[in-house]
């Protein structure tokens, strides 16, 4: 980021803190580097250790056997044999690290043009009922154009439903948070009525339970760890870490990317220098939302093949994309390592606990915890700039000048 | 202007000229509209809701013309919808019709916008004095939690009542440090304190609970018994026996509209809101009225929290109860301008269409979700400006540094 033309080398810390807040998040890339957003998990974790301890279970355990329920100890013997069972715990947690990845750009993407796209969850649902349907009503077709088809139809349905956002800010300013948090729940309703008892797109066999159909066999992605259908790992891992790369691509290396950016720093800057602010504005949000689109069409392709209506409210992963993009500090590489993290949490912290160290339930809540801690200490700079600069003061004169390595994608 | 010829001003004359009465005027009609086909009504033909109706719609043509474009337009969609609502009550059944609109419809609409009311007047406080709080939901969870906690430890529901919103202070306070003091992004924030409070209030709720519902017997918020009124044919089911907690929520509308405009606090806490940097010079501190805001606002939201468990609930708890209150209240919030009335009014409106939601579940899952849907749709055409523009406070979101 050092030949970034839109963060001048030296902005007065002064603009920065009353600036937007992708001018915020450049000033705190430069402060902390990869220290921060570490530091922000360790004291994230910490907390969360502390309730766990509290409450009479022992945390050092507790996250121990996350872990490992996560797979992550696949590392110390890996094997591709998913009979194993670290191996089949990674490729779940990978599964949802998959989706994560594409949730969390889907708020990167947006916060990188200075808005907070709050309605992930909203449009992966969107791109979900969309993939069903496209999955089920073609059946027929052959298998590549089916998911070509089903895949691209959930992508551009969820840019248009962020996009929705994006234009009633482009046009009458209406705030992006508002507009996608009430949207949000018109896809949670909106799913509701159409899979629903007597809906339009309810299970065409079995009238009396509010379930979807299933995707066609031809619409399902190839699993290349595990078998398919019993969630194996499909190959939108592969999808969604190629959308890492376009997404950095698009940022740093476009005249689309460089407007993008140039909007979210400083929009009147922007606007001065010729670049259309609304249109931005349209254009990141929609951008925004195909990538959580993506992972819904993903999901419901890769895995879930059907849902029922109860599924929809309990879903969370477009929240936990808000987590994952303020951890990765809405960078691409950050993104990848952010949604590896809250994905071994979601899946580790519901599988395989022994009760007697701590319950699943328990557990599960304690991922929210973490959630939150980590999203309430990212947004706050102040305090992150303040220990960052506690440190340095605090070590020998000789050894301050050495500069923090800025260590970002 | 005494040397312009007199017109004659017949009150009916003075009406038609002002675009503002006819506007409303409009809006109301078209309501009444769509009440007509139902109790205690109950018009069995579609004209009368067809001419109230097409009454509205010339209201609000005659208020587009005069250039009140929004208001009138708002008129023309309430009478159009007015008309469609009033024919579509009249192919239904009188016996359906009798079962999902009576006079308990009214209480329940009430006992659905209670904890609307609360947490909506509480982030009108938070927004009025610059910050944005968009933990409502968490802190009205955590209030619902808490609360039901303490009735049962403490035996007492005015102990739970307390438990709640002190610990509902709290979250705030800490959602307050960062947003004030840190000056974290305040969206940011307030996703925080939503995560917190999920993770929790689930956390406690399975450790000293398991999971299940809390114990039997938990002193819960009385109901009041109006002993004059509740034996009277409409208005006692409809008022005769409600919660105390619903009474005070009528009471703190009134307060909070004294307080925010007539009072110097109220006075204290717009300019905080509008220009912090002008009530600072005149000697106003904008800290101090901030975190007052921002505590109160955390206070309110849990009362409502503890309403909706302990008192609306019975004295129960299940995971995630809240499920979106939160934002119901903030959307009414921003429908009702950010004014303790509009708010009021704007909650009562989503409490009555999840009365009508829970109603309609059984006849018709489809027109259910129809209103359950609402609130979310007229919230998100209102910050469209469609009809009636909403207007925040000016520095709404943006933290403030003290020189």
């Amino acid at each position: 980021m050092s030949a970034d033309p839109t963060v001048p080398p030296e902005a007065p810390e002064e603009a920065a803190e009353t600036g937007t807040l992708a001018a915020r998040l450049a000033l705190k890339q430069r402060a902390g580097g990869l220290v921060v957003p570490i530091l922000t998990a360790l004291l994230a974790f910490v907390l969360g250790g502390v309730v766990v301890l509290a409450t009479g279970h022992n945390p050092l355990l507790a996250y121990r056997d996350i872990f490992n329920g996560a797979g992550l100890n696949w590392i110390f013997h890996p094997t591709t044999n998913i009979a194993s069972t670290d191996a089949y715990n990674l490729s779940q947690t990978l599964l949802q690290t998959t989706t994560l990845i594409l949730c969390g750009l889907a708020v990167a993407f947006a916060f990188r043009c200075g808005m907070f796209n709050i309605g992930g969850q909203g449009q992966y649902l969107v791109g979900l009922y969309v993939a069903n349907w496209l999955g089920y009503e073609f059946a027929g077709m052959r298998p590549l154009p089916h998911i070509l088809l089903a895949v691209g139809g959930a992508t551009l349905a969820g840019a248009a439903w962020a996009g929705i956002a994006g234009f009633l800010k482009a046009t009458v300013g209406a705030h992006e948070v508002i507009s996608t948090i009430m949207l949000n729940w018109i896809a949670i309703w909106g799913g509701i009525w159409l899979f629903g008892d007597g809906g339009p797109l309810q299970n065409v066999a079995n009238k009396s339970v509010p379930i979807s159909n299933d995707v066609a066999a031809s619409a399902q992605l190839p699993v290349f760890w595990g078998v398919q259908g019993l969630q194996g790992l499909d190959v939108g891992f592969f999808v969604a870490l190629a959308a890492l790369v376009v997404f950095a691509l698009i940022l740093n290396r476009t005249t689309l990317g460089f407007e993008v950016r140039a909007v979210g720093f400083n929009p009147e800057a922007a606007a001065y220098g010729g670049i259309s602010v609304k249109k931005n504005l349209i254009r990141a949000m929609a951008i925004s939302g195909a990538f959580a689109g993506l992972a819904g069409a993903l999901d419901m392709l890769g895995y879930l093949y059907h849902f029922g209506t109860s599924d929809i409210p309990a879903s969370s992963v477009g929240f936990l994309g808000i987590a994952v993009a303020l951890l990765g500090r809405n960078t691409a590489i950050g993104t990848g390592i952010g949604a590896l993290v809250f994905g071994a949490l979601l899946y580790g912290t519901t599988h395989g606990l022994s009760s007697n160290v701590i319950d699943p339930s328990l557990a599960g809540n304690l991922t929210y915890m973490i959630q939150g801690l980590v999203v309430l200490f990212v947004g706050a700079d102040v305090l992150i700039l303040y220990i960052w600069n506690a440190r340095r003061k605090l070590r020998p004169k000789s050894k301050s000048k050495t500069h923090p390595v800025g260590a970002s994608a | 202007m005494s040397w312009a010829p007199q017109t004659r001003q017949t009150p009916v004359g003075k009406w038609l000229r002002n675009p503002v009465a006819t506007g409303y005027t409009g809006m109301a009609l078209g309501v009444f509209a769509a009440f007509l086909g139902i109790p205690p009504f109950t018009s069995r033909t579609a004209t009368w809701s067809l001419i109230v109706g097409i009454i509205a719609i010339m209201c609000g043509i005659a208020t587009v013309t005069r250039g009140r474009k929004r208001l009138g337009l708002g008129a023309i969609a309430t009478g159009i919808g007015g008309i469609g609502l009033g024919y579509l009550a009249t192919r239904s059944s009188v016996d359906n019709l009798n079962i999902v609109f009576n006079a308990s419809l009214i209480a329940q609409t009430f006992a659905f916008a209670t904890p609307l009311v609360f947490a909506a007047i509480g982030g009108m406080f938070s927004e009025r004095s610059g910050v944005v709080n968009i933990g409502l939901e968490g802190m009205m969870l955590m209030g619902a939690f808490w609360g039901v906690w303490g009735a049962d430890v403490g035996g007492s529901w005015v102990v739970g009542l307390l438990v709640g919103m002190a610990i509902g202070a709290v979250l705030a306070l800490v959602y307050a440090v960062f947003a004030i003091h840190l000056r974290a992004d305040q969206i940011v924030g307030g996703t925080a304190v939503n995560f917190l409070a999920l993770g929790i209030t689930g956390y406690f709720f399975f450790q000293l609970y398991h999971g299940n519902y809390v114990s039997q017997g938990v002193s819960t918020i009385p109901n009041i018994k109006l002993p004059w009124i509740s034996g009277l044919h409409f208005l006692g089911p409809a008022i005769g026996n409600l919660n105390l907690m619903i009474w005070v929520s009528f009471m703190l509308v009134i307060a909070s509209y004294i307080v925010v405009f007539k009072t110097p606090i109220g006075l204290r806490i717009r300019a905080c809101g509008e220009h912090p940097r002008a009530a600072d010079t005149v000697g106003i501190n904008v800290y101090a009225v901030r975190y007052g805001a921002v505590v109160l606002s955390g206070v309110l939201a849990a009362a409502g929290g503890v309403y909706l468990s302990d008192g609306f609930g019975g004295g129960t708890f299940n995971d995630n109860m809240t499920a979106g209150r939160g934002f119901i209240a903030l959307a009414a919030m921003i429908f009702g301008n950010w004014r303790p009335a509009g708010a009021f009014a704007a909650a009562l409106l989503f409490g009555f269409s999840s009365a009508i939601a829970l109603r309609l579940q059984v006849y018709s899952p489809s027109a259910s979700t129809l209103f359950n849907v609402l609130p979310y749709v007229l919230t998100l055409i209102a910050v469209a400006g469609v009809i009636g523009r909403t207007v925040a406070p000016a520095a709404d979101g943006k933290p403030y540094r003290k020189q």
